[in-house]
C-alpha cells in the first residue's frame, strides 16, 4: 500500500478520480458511455475530446520545462497550425479530398517545426531567456495567424479534416494520437539515453556541455518537438470545430499547460520530468472545467472556484505540506525524508 | 467566397493606405485649399481585430468613408487603451475635423477627451460606451445590447408559438463582465419576467463568445440537464459550437432543441438556412454609413441624438435563405 501511495503518479491520479467522483451527485449519468450516431458519447468522452489539445501541449511543455526552459508560444503555434490548414483546405475546389487534407496537415506541421526551430535558435544559439524568446512568438504568432485568416473565422466543411479532432473507429481520434505520442515519448526518453540527456541539460546545462552532452542541440530539439505537438493540438482543435479562429484558438493554453505539467509533478526548475504526470495534470484541468459547467457555478465565480481547486491540488501535491498536515495525527515521528526522494529513478514507465 | 476574398484584399489595401496616411503627419491642413467644399478628415481608432464582427465593422467604416468622400485616418489599437489614447492625441495634433473611436474599456477617457474638447474637435463614439461626462462627447453610434436581448426573447416567443410543454432554457453567456453579455442577459430576463413566468433557465454559463466555449459548455449541459429544449446564445459563434455538441449527443439542433442567438454573422445564417438555428437578432457591425452621416451633421452644426442606434433586423429560419447572399460578414 505504502508503495502505491509513494508512487509519483499516486496523488495526481487520486485527485483526478476524486474530481470525477465529485461530479456524480450533480450528473448521475456522469460515467455512462453510450453509442450515439455511430460513435461513443458521454461526459468522459467529452473530457477526452476537449482535453486532447491540452494533453498534447502539456506533453511538449514537459520536455521543454525539463531542460529548464518554458514555451509561451504554444497557443500562438496552435492558432497558426489551424489557420494554415483551414486556409489551404478552404481554397480547394473539393474540400473532402483526402489528398488535399494531407497536404494541409503537412503544411501546418512543417510550419510548426520551423516555428519550434526559431524558438530553439533564440534560446540555445542566441542565448535569450526562454520566457522572453518564446514571448516573441506568443505575441507575433497570433498576428501571423490573423494575417492568414484575414481577421475572419475560416469555416471548412471537410469530412476527412473533421476526423482528426473527431472520431475514428467510434472512439475519439485524440485518444489514439495521445497514446501514440505518450508511447513514442516514453520509448525515446526512457528506453534510450535521451531522457537522461534532457534531465542533465535541465539540471545543469553548462556541466552537461562540459561532460560532452550537446546541450544546445538537445534544447533546440525539445523546442521543435514542443511546437510540433502544439501544431498537432492546433489541428485537433481546429478540426474539432471545423474552423480556424486566429483570435481564440489556443488562447492562454500555455498557462494551462504549464499548470498541468506542474500538477503532474515536474518541477519548473528543470531536471526531472514525468510524462504520465503531465497527462494526468491536463486531464485534471479539463475535468475541472467540465465540473464547473455541470455543477452550475455562476460564471462570475468560475475563476475563483478554479483557483481554489488548483491551490488545493498543488498543496496536496506537495510532500512537505502533506507531512505537516499529517504531523498532528502521527504518533511516531515521520520517517526521514531522503528515503522517499531516492525512489525517483526513471524506471516507472506507467502512464 | 469570391466577394469575401475581394473584401479582404480591399481591407488589407485600405489598412496599408491607412497606415501610410497615419505615418505622414504633415499633410492634412493643406487639404482644405482645394477650393469649393473642404474635404472632411476623420480620425478613427478601432479597438483591434479580435473577431469577424470587428473586421466587418472596420471594413464598413473604411468603405463608408470612401463612399462619402471623407478622408479617413485609421488606426488599430490592438486591444490596448494606451494605443488608443496615443492615436487620439495624434489626431488632435493633426487637427482632424472629427475624432471617432470604439473604446477598448469604458473608463479612463476623461483626460484625452478634455484635450479634444480644448482643441474644439468633436468626438463621436462607436459601438461601445464610456463612463466619462456626457458633454465630453457628441454622440454614440452603436447597438443597444439590452434591446437585443429583448428582441431575442421576442424571437423565442415566435419560435415557440403553438408549442406546448415545459420550456427549459440553456443560456450561453458572452465573456463575463463584458457589456454585451450583461446587457443581453438583462434584456432577455426582462421580457421573461414580464410575460413568460413559465420559461425556466435551467443552466447558464459563459462560453466566452467563442465556438470552442459554446461547444464545451453545451456538451456538459447536455449530460447534466437532459431536459434542455431551448438554447439562447449571446452570439452566433457560441450557437455554432453548441450545434456540434447537440449533434454529437444524437439530438437535432433546431428541432429537439430550439436555438435563438444574436449577431447575424455569415456562418450563423448558413446554419439558420439549414434549419439548425431558429432565429437570430441581428447586431449590426456595418455602422460606417451612419457614422459618416453623423460626422457630416456635426460639422454642419446640427445637433445629434446622444445615442444613434444602429439599424438592426430580426430574422427567423424562413428568411435565412433569402437573406444569406447579402450577409457581408
Amino acid at each position: 500500500m505504502s508503495r502505491v501511495v509513494r508512487h509519483h503518479l499516486f496523488w495526481p491520479a487520486a485527485i483526478l478520480i476524486a474530481l470525477l467522483l465529485f461530479n456524480l451527485p450533480f450528473t448521475p449519468n456522469f460515467f455512462a458511455i453510450h453509442v450515439r450516431n455511430g460513435h461513443l458519447y458521454g461526459s468522459l468522452v467529452s473530457i477526452l475530446i476537449f482535453g486532447t489539445p491540452l494533453i498534447l501541449v502539456a506533453l511538449g511543455m514537459t520536455l521543454v520545462i525539463a531542460t529548464g526552459g518554458i514555451d509561451l508560444s504554444v497557443g500562438a503555434v496552435m492558432a497558426i497550425a489551424g489557420a494554415l490548414a483551414c486556409w489551404y483546405i478552404s481554397r480547394q475546389p473539393d474540400q473532402n479530398s483526402v489528398g488535399a487534407v494531407l497536404i494541409a496537415v503537412a503544411l501546418a506541421l512543417a510550419a510548426c517545426v520551423l516555428l519550434g526551430l526559431w524558438n530553439g535558435f533564440l534560446v540555445a544559439r542566441i542565448g535569450v531567456q526562454p520566457i522572453i524568446a518564446t514571448l516573441v512568438l506568443m505575441v507575433a504568432g497570433r498576428g501571423i495567424a490573423q494575417l492568414i485568416t484575414g481577421g475572419f473565422i475560416i469555416t471548412v466543411l471537410s469530412k476527412p479534416y473533421a476526423t482528426i479532432g473527431g472520431y475514428a473507429f467510434t472512439a475519439p481520434t485524440g485518444v489514439f494520437i495521445v497514446t501514440l505520442a505518450v508511447v513514442a515519448m516514453l520509448a525515446l526518453t526512457r528506453r534510450t539515453a535521451l531522457g537522461l540527456l534532457v534531465e542533465s541539460v535541465g539540471g545543469n546545462s553548462e556541466a552537461s556541455r562540459l561532460a560532452g552532452v550537446r546541450a544546445r542541440r538537445i534544447k533546440i530539439m525539445v523546442y521543435i518537438f514542443c511546437a510540433l505537438l502544439a501544431g498537432i493540438a492546433g489541428l485537433m482543435n481546429s478540426s474539432n470545430l471545423s474552423d480556424a479562429d486566429a483570435n481564440h484558438a489556443g488562447l492562454w493554453i500555455e498557462l494551462d499547460a504549464i499548470l498541468a505539467v506542474v500538477i503532474g509533478g515536474t518541477p519548473l526548475t528543470g531536471g526531472r520530468f514525468s510524462i504520465g504526470g503531465s497527462v494526468l495534470g491536463a486531464l485534471i484541468l479539463q475535468t475541472l472545467k467540465t465540473t464547473i459547467f455541470t455543477i452550475g457555478i455562476p460564471s462570475q465565480a468560475n475563476m475563483v472556484f478554479e483557483a481554489a481547486v488548483v491551490i488545493i491540488v498543488c498543496l496536496i501535491q506537495s510532500p512537505d505540506f502533506r507531512r505537516r498536515l499529517m504531523a498532528p495525527f502521527r504518533s511516531a515521528p515521520p520517517p526521514p525524508a531522503p528515503a522517499a526522494v531516492s525512489t525517483q529513478e526513471p524506471v516507472e514507465v506507467s502512464s | 467566397m469570391i466577394s469575401r476574398r475581394a473584401l479582404l484584399s480591399g481591407a488589407v489595401a485600405a489598412a496599408a493606405a491607412g497606415t501610410l496616411a497615419a505615418c505622414g503627419k504633415k499633410e492634412s491642413p493643406s487639404s482644405s485649399s482645394s477650393g469649393g467644399t473642404k474635404q472632411i478628415t476623420l480620425g478613427f481608432s478601432q479597438v483591434g481585430s479580435e473577431s469577424g464582427w470587428r473586421s466587418a465593422n472596420t471594413s464598413s467604416v473604411k468603405d463608408a468613408a470612401a463612399a462619402a468622400g471623407i478622408n479617413l485616418k485609421f488606426s488599430d489599437a490592438q486591444q490596448k487603451q494606451e494605443n488608443q489614447i496615443q492615436a487620439i492625441r495624434d489626431y488632435i495634433a493633426q487637427k482632424v475635423d472629427v475624432i471617432s473611436f470604439s473604446p477598448v474599456v469604458s473608463s479612463g477617457w476623461d483626460t484625452v477627451l478634455k484635450e479634444a474638447q480644448a482643441a474644439k474637435i468633436p468626438v463621436i463614439l462607436t459601438d461601445r460606451q464610456v463612463d466619462s461626462s456626457q458633454d465630453l462627447w457628441v454622440s454614440l453610434v452603436g447597438s443597444d445590447f439590452e434591446i437585443e436581448g429583448e428582441r431575442a426573447a421576442h424571437l423565442l416567443e415566435k419560435v415557440l408559438q403553438g408549442a406546448t410543454g415545459a420550456v427549459n432554457i440553456a443560456v450561453l453567456e458572452g465573456t463575463t463582465g463584458s457589456a454585451p453579455a450583461t446587457q443581453r442577459a438583462a434584456g432577455f430576463k426582462k421580457v421573461m419576467d414580464a410575460s413568460h413566468p413559465d420559461w425556466k433557465i435551467v443552466a447558464s454559463q459563459t462560453g466566452d463568445f467563442t465556438r470552442d466555449g459554446g461547444k464545451q459548455v453545451m456538451a456538459a449541459f447536455l449530460t447534466s440537464h437532459p431536459e434542455i429544449n431551448v438554447l439562447f446564445a449571446h452570439n452566433d459563434d457560441m450557437a455554432l459550437g453548441a450545434i456540434q455538441s447537440i449533434q454529437a449527443a444524437g439530438k437535432k439542433p433546431g428541432t429537439d432543441i430550439k436555438i435563438v442567438s444574436i449577431d447575424g454573422v455569415h456562418d450563423g445564417f448558413v446554419a439558420m438556412a439549414a434549419g439548425q438555428i431558429n432565429a437570430i437578432a441581428e447586431c449590426n457591425p456595418l455602422l460606417g454609413p451612419q457614422l459618416m452621416d453623423a460626422v457630416k451633421k456635426v460639422l454642419a452644426g446640427q445637433t445629434l441624438e446622444k445615442w444613434i442606434k444602429t439599424q438592426e433586423a430580426d430574422f427567423v429560419a424562413a428568411d435565412a435563405a433569402a437573406a444569406l447572399p447579402n450577409r457581408k460578414y
